[in-house]
């Protein structure tokens, strides 16, 4: 009992040295880290929304995309009219009743038939707004009012910080463990009392109000945008591969995912301009091959194996 | 307690209940006995909300149950302990127990209902942390039991404990059962193993083809020539 105690206090320490830190980057460090971490909150959020729901449920969502992109254009939209933090509520606000939505209508879709109905929502999205913007706006694309480096990295970090304590508070109350249950067996869920579609409803409209929020501050960053930029398919597969890397089950595993992930991406970008997909890829079926748990689960069977071999010596 | 009047209930186009009433009160079990495919399990879905039936009454607790939602049976105060044992195989012994006690009232009880599930299944206790799909048939059926008990029912329906099971174990499973009765906790009990199942019922009822064709006091049932020549082998 105590030694747990004393390990939780380590990792809140930890994590809030972690917090402090980051949150000092922009007083110390150069302008182009602070864009690079600015860039690793944002796909720590959007991994981490994305396991929140997907991970426990097992239903794999590839809604991210259109979820963040309803974001962008909320803030493409309100940009002038509002101030940047009402600007991100209201983008959140939005992307949360979108799921809604869609999640009424296909989350009674299982399997393969979810996956892809969220991916063709994504590529619904793009084009029904690029086609609005031509035939009733005549242009496509944006421009958003930009906000500062510094701006739109705290932005991010109160965002990641909100979905965190969010995440977390979910995961240990009944429901986070009832959004397990549904992806183990959902009758046997529904016979425990959950309101098995309801929950699921609630619980990917919570994920898709953090990725909407994520995109409404992005947004400012990239002064301008089209659907094509807004609705980038990337963003769905990045973040289920981020989680798969990290670790899908413990809410640090897509963290870490998220920053190794992030930082490998502009460093193979720089380095290697023309392979770097290739060398992606290889990363990631190596992955998947020889770490099931993910990252997290790798280190934990380490040094599992590690005390493990102390304890036999002793 | 429980009291079902003239219910129909159809997969699709096929009927599988035909007018079908029975009742349960506190402090017994009442047995439904039937060959496969009878409607046992049919019956069993219609009363906790998985399937509507087309006509009749569900009343339990004075209230009509018929025709709502699952989390409104149990919450209700019934619990239903499916075939199969149903298990969430991947979560822990403990979590699997935890998730009986889901509904709003249990949950603020669930460290006394934990207390008294291990106390009742020592077993469980000893595997707390162990992965449900890991264990024994007899000792997932266990974790089953105290599943449905984490909802504090009044009435527990269980379906087929007995299937797949070592005799030793079902002997064990069914005395499991015996005490609950003693407990005050009224039991719905659906077999295949008639004979043990007569041994323990209080009543019970027989149903072929979608329909009761025999019911009455076990052991009445368990001298009746059908019985003995259909059921028994005698």
């Amino acid at each position: 009992m105590k030694k747990t105690t004393s390990k939780r206090m380590f990792t809140f320490g930890l994590v809030l040295l972690i917090l402090v830190l980051a949150a000092c980057a922009p007083l110390y460090a150069p302008v182009y880290t602070v864009i690079l971490l600015t860039s690793i909150l944002m796909y720590m959020t959007i991994a981490v929304s994305w396991a929140l729901f997907s991970g426990p449920t097992g239903y794999i969502s590839l809604a991210s995309a259109a979820f963040f992109g309803a974001g962008i254009y909320t803030s493409a939209i309100l940009g002038k009219a509002l101030p940047l933090p009402l600007v991100i509520v209201v983008g959140a606000l939005a992307s949360f009743c979108l799921a809604l939505l869609v999640g009424a209508l296909t989350l009674r879709l299982k399997g393969i038939y979810f996956v892809m109905f969220t991916f063709g929502l994504v590529e619904l999205l793009l084009h029904f707004i690029l086609w609005w913007e031509v035939t009733i706006c005549g242009t496509t694309g944006r421009v958003v009012p930009p906000a500062g480096n510094a701006t739109v990295f705290y932005a991010m970090l109160i965002i990641l910080v909100i979905l965190v304590l969010t995440v977390f508070i979910i995961r240990r109350s009944r429901y986070g463990l009832a959004l397990f249950s549904i992806g183990e067996n959902e009758e046997a869920a529904a016979h425990a009392g959950v309101h098995v579609t309801v929950l699921k409803i609630i619980i990917f409209a919570v994920s898709a109000l953090f990725m909407g929020a994520a995109g409404a501050a992005m947004a400012t960053r990239w002064t301008y945008i089209d659907p094509r930029i807004a609705f980038n398919p990337l963003i769905s597969f990045m973040p289920v591969l981020m989680a798969i890397f990290g670790g899908i089950r413990p809410l640090y595993g897509p963290i870490i995912g998220a920053a190794i992930f992030t930082y490998l991406e502009e460093f193979l970008i720089t380095r290697f301009p023309y392979y770097y997909m290739l060398i992606f890829g290889i990363i990631m079926v190596v992955a998947i091959l020889y770490m099931p748990d993910g990252l997290v689960g790798l280190i934990q069977r380490l040094w599992k194996g590690i005390s493990g071999r102390k304890h036999a010596d002793t | 307690m429980l009291q079902i009047h003239n219910i129909n209930t159809f997969y699709g186009k096929a009927q599988a209940l035909y007018d079908l009433s029975l009742s349960v009160e506190a402090s017994e079990i009442v047995a439904l006995v039937g060959s496969n495919g009878a409607g046992k399990t049919t019956l069993l879905k219609t009363l906790s909300g998985l399937l509507r039936p087309a006509s009749g009454r569900v009343v339990f607790l004075e209230k009509r149950i018929d025709g709502r939602p699952s989390y409104a049976v149990v919450e209700a105060g019934i619990s239903h302990i499916p075939e199969g044992r149903r298990l969430f195989p991947d979560m822990s012994v403990r979590e699997n127990l935890e998730m009986g006690a889901y509904l709003q009232r249990a949950w603020k009880q669930k460290g006394e209902s934990l207390e008294e599930i291990y106390r009742l299944l020592p077993v469980l206790k000893a595997r707390e942390g162990q992965l449900a799909g890991t264990l024994s048939g007899g000792e997932q059926q266990m974790v089953a039991l105290g599943r449905g008990l984490m909802s504090k029912p009044r009435l527990c329906m269980i379906d087929e404990p007995s299937s797949g099971l070592a005799p030793v174990m079902v002997d064990e499973i069914f005395h499991i059962i015996e005490g609950l009765r003693d407990q005050g906790i009224a039991i719905f009990l659906v077999e295949q193993n008639v004979r043990h199942t007569l041994e323990i019922a209080d009543r019970a009822y027989v149903i072929e083809n979608g329909r009761i064709i025999l019911a009455g006091k076990s052991e009445q049932l368990l001298s009746e020539e059908l019985i003995r020549k259909a059921y028994l082998g005698l």
